[in-house]
């Protein structure tokens, strides 16, 4: 169970080799990968700068992983967040994890980068053509989480 | 009290401020009552702090308005996250 934040980019392929490589009992693995886009809802998207909260972001994601794995019996768990200046199709995040059934690992990739996006404290800014814009957290967002605490009757 | 600030995001970009010891008076108890009294600063700190504008933390969780403060803390004040 790991976590970085970090400016430089990150290689999938050595991730999951690391994490397989670390244990024989995983049947299987799921990743998540955030990438940038080139649109947003107001037109064009030139690069995202993004910045974090530094102690803070990462006690709050070693959190959700805990949270992720009281829930489901995973065997690792990894979570790459990049800040900094990002351009369109660069990768923004990996959350990857590994259990011994698909059923439990996919369930908790989603629970994890579901909480990434209301409980870590990052912060995306987006250049456009006419400027800058802070983007904040999304209602849908927020409602993805409902469903979580919904489905088990548990708050994380 | 002394009372650690950091700001990120938006307030941090326009207050043009990332961090700053303030000496904040004995009577300002809570966050809400700390927000307002940094709203006093001017117009860019009386619009960027709004209640509804900003989300803050203590001691790094996230915390509300009614939140005690305490000398030493440290507060961050941040526009709404967006992460991922």
């Amino acid at each position: 169970m790991s976590v970085s934040i970090q400016e430089q980019d990150f290689d999938v392929a050595a991730e999951l080799a690391a994490m397989r490589n670390n244990s024989n009992k995983i049947g299987g693995m799921v990743t998540f990968v955030g990438l940038v886009r080139d649109f947003s809802r107001d037109g064009r998207v030139d690069s995202i700068t993004l910045e974090h909260y530094p102690g803070m972001s990462e006690k709050a994601l070693d959190n959700i992983i805990a949270v992720a794995s009281a829930r489901w019996n995973l065997i690792a768990a990894r979570v790459i967040h990049r800040v900094g200046l990002l351009l369109p199709n660069e990768q923004i995040v990996l959350v990857a994890t590994a259990s011994q059934h698909r059923g439990e690992a996919f369930a908790a990739c989603e629970f994890i980068i579901d909480y990434l996006k209301t409980d870590a404290p990052f912060w995306k800014k987006e250049q456009t053509p006419d400027g800058g814009n802070w983007l904040e957290t999304k209602t849908s967002d927020v409602q993805r989480i409902k469903h979580w605490s919904a489905k088990n009757g548990e708050a994380a | 009290m002394k009372i650690s600030l950091l700001y990120f995001g938006r307030p941090r970009e326009l207050l043009a401020l990332s961090n700053e010891t303030a000496d904040v008076p004995d009577n300002i108890t809570t966050l809400g009552a700390l927000l307002a009294w940094l709203r006093l600063r001017g117009e860019i700190w009386n619009k960027e702090l709004a209640d509804n504008r900003v989300r803050c933390a203590i001691n790094q969780e996230f915390s509300g308005l009614d939140d005690s403060i305490h000398d030493q803390d440290e507060i961050a004040i941040f526009s709404p996250i967006s992460g991922g």
